[in-house]
Parts: C-alpha cells; sequence; structure tokens
C-alpha cells in the first residue's frame, strides 16, 4: 500500500521543476505573451530535451512509456510555472488516441515520430463533450465536413485528432486541401486553442470504437487540466503566503492579521486534499478503468470550484498590487480559468458524472 | 501508487469479513457513541476484545489484545465494518481519549486499575477541559485545585461535559499552581463523579436535546495520587489526548455513509412525479458534495501512506478537521433542501423523515464546527503550522505573561 508518487515519479517533478525554472521564469512567460505566442521555443527544446515529447509512447517506438500519473505530475509543474509549451494534446492526448484507437500500422508510423518531435499534433474533441454554436464535424468517406471547436495546442500543429459527431477520431494533416484554421483568442496567453473548419478535408480515420477512445481522450484531459489547476493554484497560494509575510500596514506584516491569514488558510484547506483526488483520478484512468470516467469529473470539476477560489483570493491577499499587471498573477489567475472551462466546466462535468453513476432520471 | 494491501492483509480482511458475517447479527444499533452502554453494547464490546478489533494494540495485561501496532490491520477493521454498517468497538471519550494517555503517560498502577474496565464499557468518563471562560484560549482556565491533607480540594466549573450525567469518572484540568504562567499552572487529575460537591446540570442545546452538560465543583476532595503525570504538566497531558479527539473527528467512512444515506433519500424523496434527485439543481449539489467527500476520502489514503513511511501527515492532515466537519454539515443541508418543506418537520412529527435526523444532524455538526478547536482556531493552525504565517501580536499584557513563561 502507498498512496502516492513513487520516487522516480518524485524525481520526474523535481527535474520538469527544476527545468522550467531555469527555463521559464515569470520574465519569459510575460514576453513570450507579449509578442503573442502561447508556444515557447526554449520552453519547448527544454521539456524536449528530458523527453517529455514522447512522454506516453510506448518505448517500442521510442518514447517513455510513461503513465497518465507521470504526465499528471508534468501537467501540474507546467501549471506551476505558467509554461507556454504545448503538452496535453501534444504529448499526451495524440499519443493516446493512436494508442487506443490507432491500427497496428498508423501506431508504427506515427508514434515514432510524436515521440521524436518530428510531428506535433493538435487535438479537437471538444464537440464530444458539449456542442455549441451549432457546429459539428460530419465524416463522409475518409473526409471531415463541418467546424471542430477549441482545437488543444492549435498553433504549430503539423497534425490534428479530430473528434467527429458519432465519437469517432480522424487524424487530418492542418495543412490538406479543405482545412481552415482559425485561432481564437483566450484568456490565457500560455496555450493556445482555435478552431478547424473543414471542407470535405481528407482524413485518416482510426478504429470505429463507438466513441471510446474519444470518451477515454475526454477523461485523461480532464484529469491532466486538473492537474495543471493544481500546479497553478499552489503557486497562487505560496506567493498570496509570500506576499502577506512581506508586506506592512499599520506596523505589522499583514500575513499577523487573522482576516488575511484566514483566507490563506481556507485556500491551503481547499486546495490540499485536491492533490489526494487528481492522483488517484490519474490512478484509476491507468489501471482501475471502470471508476476512471467518474474520478476524472469529481478532480475536473473539484479543481475548477477550488482554485476558482484560490485565484480569486490570492488575487485579494495580494490587495491593488494583485489586480496591477505588475505582479504578473494573472497569469496564473487565467490559466486557472481556462483549466476551469476547458473539455467541460464544473456543471457540464457534475452532470456528465450524475449520468456515468445513473443518478439522472430514468423516465 | 500501489493500492493494493497485499496478501497477508487480503488474509486479515478475510478473517475480519469472516468474523462480520457470522456475528454481525449480534451487534446492537450504534453502540460506539451511547453514552452508557447497554447491556447489549457491553457484550459486544467484549467479543470485540476478545477478537482483537477494538482495543488491538492495547497490552494483553491491561485488557487489550496484545497485538503489534500496524495501521493497515486497523485500517482494514475500520474499512470491514464500516462497510458491513456494524457498529466497532466502543470509542467513548475514556476509550479514545482517557486509555491512550495513560497508555502514554499514567503510572503503572494507572494503568491496571483504570484501562480494563474501561475497554469493557464498565466504567464511562467524561472530560472536564472547557470552561464558561475558557474556551478556545483553554489554557486561562480557572477551575482551582489546592493541596490539603493529600488531596486537592477542587472549585470551579466546567462545561461541555457530554455524557457527565451517565459518567462514573472524570479526567479533568485544573489550575494547581496559581503563581505559574497559565500553561504551566495546570493539571490533569482522574476522579470519581460520585465525590460530594459535584453538581452536573444538563446543557441544552440549539438540538432541543441536552447532549452536553455544566459541571459544578464545590470543595470536591480528590487524593493528590490520582493525578497524571506531575503537578503543573496538565497541559503536556492534555495535548496528548487532544490530537486523538481531532483524529477521532475526522473519519472518512464516516462521510461517504452520510453521502450514501443522502443520495438514498434524494431517489426516494417525491416531489410532484419526480423524485428530488431528479433535479437538477439539487442533483449538481450532490454531486459537488460527492467529489468533495471523494477528495478526502483519498486524502485520508495519503495519510494513511504517510504513517506507514513514518512520515508527518503535514498539510494533508492539518485540513482534516476543518474539512470534514464542514463537509458533514453541507450533506445534511443539502438533506434538508431536497426535501423542501418536508425538511422542517421535526420530534417526531407525523410526516418525518428518518426521525428529524437530517436536521438534528444539521444543527448538532455546527456544534463540531465549533468544538474541538473552532473552524478559527484550524485556520490559526493551518496557517501558522502549515503555512508559516505569523503569528496575531499579543496584547502587552499577554506578552508580560509570556516572557514570564520564559524566564
Amino acid at each position: 500500500m502507498d498512496f502516492g508518487l513513487s520516487p522516480e515519479q518524485e524525481m520526474l517533478r523535481d527535474t520538469v521543476g527544476r527545468c522550467l525554472a531555469e527555463t521559464c521564469p515569470l520574465d519569459h512567460v510575460r514576453s513570450c505573451s507579449e509578442t503573442g505566442s502561447a508556444v515557447s521555443d526554449q520552453v519547448v527544446a527544454a521539456l524536449h530535451d528530458i523527453g517529455l515529447t514522447g512522454l506516453l509512447v510506448p518505448e517500442v517506438h521510442g518514447g517513455l512509456g510513461m503513465t497518465l500519473l507521470d504526465a499528471a505530475v508534468v501537467a501540474e509543474q507546467l501549471g506551476r510555472a505558467v509554461a507556454p509549451a504545448p503538452f496535453l494534446a501534444r504529448s499526451v492526448l495524440a499519443p493516446l488516441a493512436l494508442m487506443l484507437a490507432g491500427s497496428a500500422a498508423q501506431q508504427a508510423e506515427w508514434l515514432p515520430r510524436i515521440a521524436s518531435g518530428a510531428v506535433r499534433f493538435g487535438v479537437a474533441i471538444a464537440g464530444i463533450v458539449e456542442e455549441r454554436d451549432g457546429v459539428r464535424v460530419r465524416a463522409e468517406g475518409g473526409r471531415l465536413t463541418g467546424t471542430a471547436l477549441f482545437a488543444l495546442d492549435f498553433v504549430g500543429a503539423d497534425y490534428f485528432i479530430v473528434g467527429d459527431v458519432s465519437g469517432r477520431l480522424h487524424l487530418l494533416a492542418a495543412t490538406s486541401t479543405g482545412v481552415e484554421r482559425i485561432a481564437l483568442q483566450t484568456i490565457d496567453t500560455t496555450r493556445s486553442i482555435g478552431e478547424l473548419r473543414l471542407t470535405g478535408a481528407i482524413a485518416e480515420p482510426l478504429a470505429d470504437d463507438g466513441g471510446l477512445a474519444a470518451r477515454r481522450l475526454r477523461d485523461a484531459g480532464r484529469v491532466l487540466l486538473a492537474a495543471d489547476s493544481l500546479g497553478a493554484g499552489e503557486a497562487m497560494i505560496e506567493k498570496a503566503v509570500a506576499y502577506a509575510g512581506e508586506r506592512e500596514q499599520f506596523g505589522r506584516v499583514i500575513g499577523s492579521f487573522q482576516a488575511v491569514k484566514h483566507m490563506c488558510a481556507e485556500m491551503a484547506a481547499r486546495h490540499e486534499p485536491c492533490r489526494a483526488l487528481v492522483w488517484y483520478a490519474a490512478h484509476a484512468f491507468d489501471t482501475i478503468p471502470e471508476e476512471a470516467a467518474l474520478v476524472a469529473c469529481h478532480a475536473k470539476s473539484l479543481t475548477g470550484e477550488v482554485h476558482r477560489f484560490v485565484a480569486r483570493t490570492a488575487t485579494e491577499v495580494h490587495g491593488g498590487m494583485g489586480f496591477t499587471d505588475l505582479l504578473g498573477l494573472h497569469f496564473w489567475f487565467k490559466r486557472i480559468g481556462f483549466d476551469r472551462q476547458v473539455l467541460g466546466g464544473p456543471e457540464r462535468v457534475r452532470s456528465d458524472a450524475a449520468q456515468l453513476q445513473g443518478l439522472t432520471a430514468t423516465t | 501508487m500501489n493500492l493494493e494491501y497485499g496478501p497477508k492483509y487480503e488474509r486479515f480482511r478475510a478473517e475480519v469479513r469472516d468474523f462480520l458475517a457470522r456475528n454481525g447479527k449480534r451487534a446492537p444499533e450504534s453502540a460506539q457513541r451511547a453514552a452508557r452502554p447497554t447491556t447489549d453494547a457491553v457484550a459486544w464490546q467484549n467479543l470485540l476484545l476478545e477478537h482483537g478489533y477494538t482495543a488491538r494494540t492495547i497490552p494483553r495485561e491491561y485488557g487489550g489484545y496484545g497485538a503489534e501496532p500496524d495501521i493497515l490491520e486497523a485500517r482494514i477493521i475500520a474499512e470491514e465494518f464500516a462497510r458491513a454498517g456494524v457498529p466497532g468497538g466502543l470509542s467513548n471519550q475514556g476509550v479514545s481519549m482517557l486509555v491512550p494517555t495513560l497508555l502514554e503517560l499514567g503510572t503503572e498502577e494507572q494503568k491496571r486499575r483504570w484501562i480494563e474496565p474501561t475497554l469493557r464499557g464498565e466504567i464511562v468518563w467524561c472530560q472536564g477541559y472547557s470552561e464558561p471562560g475558557a474556551g478556545s484560549d483553554l489554557a486561562s482556565l480557572r477551575t482551582s485545585a489546592r493541596e490539603e491533607n493529600g488531596h486537592f480540594v477542587i472549585n470551579g466549573q466546567k462545561i461541555w461535559t457530554s455524557t457527565a450525567r451517565q459518567a462514573d469518572m472524570i479526567f479533568c484540568l485544573v489550575r494547581t499552581e496559581t503563581e505559574a504562567p497559565k500553561h504551566a499552572g495546570i493539571s490533569y487529575l482522574i476522579f470519581s463523579m460520585d465525590l460530594p460537591g459535584i453538581e452536573v446540570r444538563p446543557l441544552k442545546t440549539m438540538t432541543g436535546h441536552a447532549e452536553f452538560n455544566e459541571t459544578f465543583f464545590t470543595d470536591v476532595r480528590v487524593p493528590v495520587d490520582q493525578i497524571v503525570g506531575q503537578r503543573g504538566q496538565g497541559w503536556f497531558v492534555a495535548n496528548a489526548t487532544l490530537g486523538h479527539e481531532r483524529g477521532m473527528l475526522g473519519d472518512p467512512d464516516a462521510l461517504e455513509n452520510r453521502l450514501l444515506a443522502l443520495i438514498r433519500l434524494m431517489q426516494e424523496e417525491q416531489i410532484g412525479s419526480a423524485r428530488a434527485i431528479d433535479n437538477p439543481v439539487l442533483r449538481d449539489r450532490l454531486v459537488a458534495l460527492q467529489a468533495e467527500v471523494a477528495a478526502m476520502k483519498y486524502n485520508g489514503m495519503r495519510l494513511l501512506s504517510n504513517q506507514l513511511k513514518g512520515e508527518s501527515g503535514g498539510m494533508a492532515k492539518l485540513i482534516v478537521k476543518l474539512q470534514s466537519c464542514e463537509l458533514a454539515h453541507q450533506i445534511s443541508a443539502l438533506a434538508i433542501d431536497a426535501m423542501g418543506e418536508m425538511g422542517i418537520l421535526y420530534a417526531e412529527s407525523p410526516r418525518e423523515r428518518e426521525g428529524g435526523v437530517w436536521q438534528w444532524n444539521y444543527m448538532f455538526q455546527l456544534g463540531l464546527i465549533i468544538g474541538g478547536g473552532t473552524a478559527q482556531i484550524q485556520k490559526n493552525i493551518i496557517a501558522e503550522r502549515g503555512l508559516n504565517m505569523p503569528r496575531e501580536p499579543r496584547l502587552a499584557l499577554d506578552a508580560a505573561q509570556s516572557r514570564k513563561e520564559v524566564a
């Protein structure tokens, strides 16, 4: 019995943490943001050097063959550093899609190139969570038509995994005829997201598995967004505590006022149990399939709620300074906002959780 | 991450299950918290003692089972009893607070005299800590004990003495050293509740029941050897047991069982032609609580793992009392809301659900948020010990006092 990270996972956490501390300080995040780039080449290169590009790709295909819990450890560090680096789609969901629904030939063709960084994937599965603005993607005769919203790790993607209206996944080259790529602007300048407008674009279908792989991607995505939120939330709490320990008003540090201290304690009290839940959700994805979808929902919705509270409270602890651009606190605030909404906000996710348990009306 | 307990422990689990399957029917209903155990509850307790499913690690010479401490065995027992819906061993204040204190700090004579009858449910204890003027600031307590002819003579008043009416004995904090700084002037005494000069008055709470009491002492004479630890060490002795109390208030199995009861209620309550759970707003609140309960469950597993490795629980432990009590309160709140107008029914009213237990819980759990270290004190602890935030500057008077303590 050992509930927690293995020594190897702790090492992975520390390695990624150190790598990001060196390559991705706040100044760098800010300069990427100011130049409108959600992808930092220096951070991507550094993460690639420690092998993270092919984190999930099986060893036979040149990757590290790691688990979703390992990926969650990495995601937490990326959130903590508000790193402008594609990871969720490029290094986790795309290889997962191929591992779950790719033929042996497709796996052999694509997985080694994902691991080596030779091809870069985005993933568009928002449509299987909710249909919005009446748009959807239909597949017919090896061609995709329609619009896929909220394609993750959009910028720099050479290929996309796209879910169609039936839940089937397809592999699409970004530069194919009939593909129009439109970047979307979000609050979070550290991640890139966009939409794909498809008019008869040729795409390679993955297995017709009744949407199973797509749902697994959704679950994995929810867990990793929760892990990202965990890291970003923890960073905000640390910043608030540090600021409260330095800032003086009325002749004393504000952290000695119970009003301020209790805000910090409430953040910590609500944040701490999220850690165990996220770990468990990732572990369940890896080894307890019958629980995975539900506990992914729990992790996603709880971190969504808790870290929204953390984001606003940590900002308040910083007083007026928290509201300025100067401290850069807003990068974490926005990252948490992104994590909360993508692949389903808390209400959507809880409604899925109720359905998964058969709690919804039977009539 | 490895959630397997391993074959040795799974064999142990099978034994516990087998025991429960064969004997579960003999368990009285909710034996655990009854103030004065019924004959059935005493018989059940003795059966559990015999099999080592309670007082498992307490040495045999003191009436326990004498097993080596084993965190996973203890966890498996708790899990299996919770799963079977069968009450475990007595967990009254004598068992959960006094016994561990005596084991740690009592004399050999005290251990032999008090532990076994306490475990067997023959002696019921109450706790005399809080006073009307000493709640969160417990160390400012004023109940005095002056030494006179081989006795302490006790005068003063305690409050929140649950089970004082049924109790045979009390473990009590009194001020013996009037000149010493506040923390160093306290002693921990144990004495009979039948002594002359003790008066117990029921303390009726917002629930309408008197779950607690006030206990008054007028020249109560206690032999000087009925002290645990040395004179003036009572604060240290009591803190050994406060740790046990906080542990007691955060039981993830209990939260999970409350939540399951809530789900059943929401599936049974009909509102028009639909069930309460079919209301999407109520259902959303339910699933939100479910996520929180799950988080506390896994937080508990994380703590269990820390304990196995001999690591301190850190922040994951400091937050348990605050979060669990709040969550329990919110579960009851949702139950009341799910019942709608039916939710107000109480006290054996026609149409009341489950004996009005949800309203009682809702109120009593607010008491638990306040008791055993208020939510605000918990937040101070989380901030100061968990986040290393600075303490509130003390008032001049207090500061002078603490300088004296250092000197």
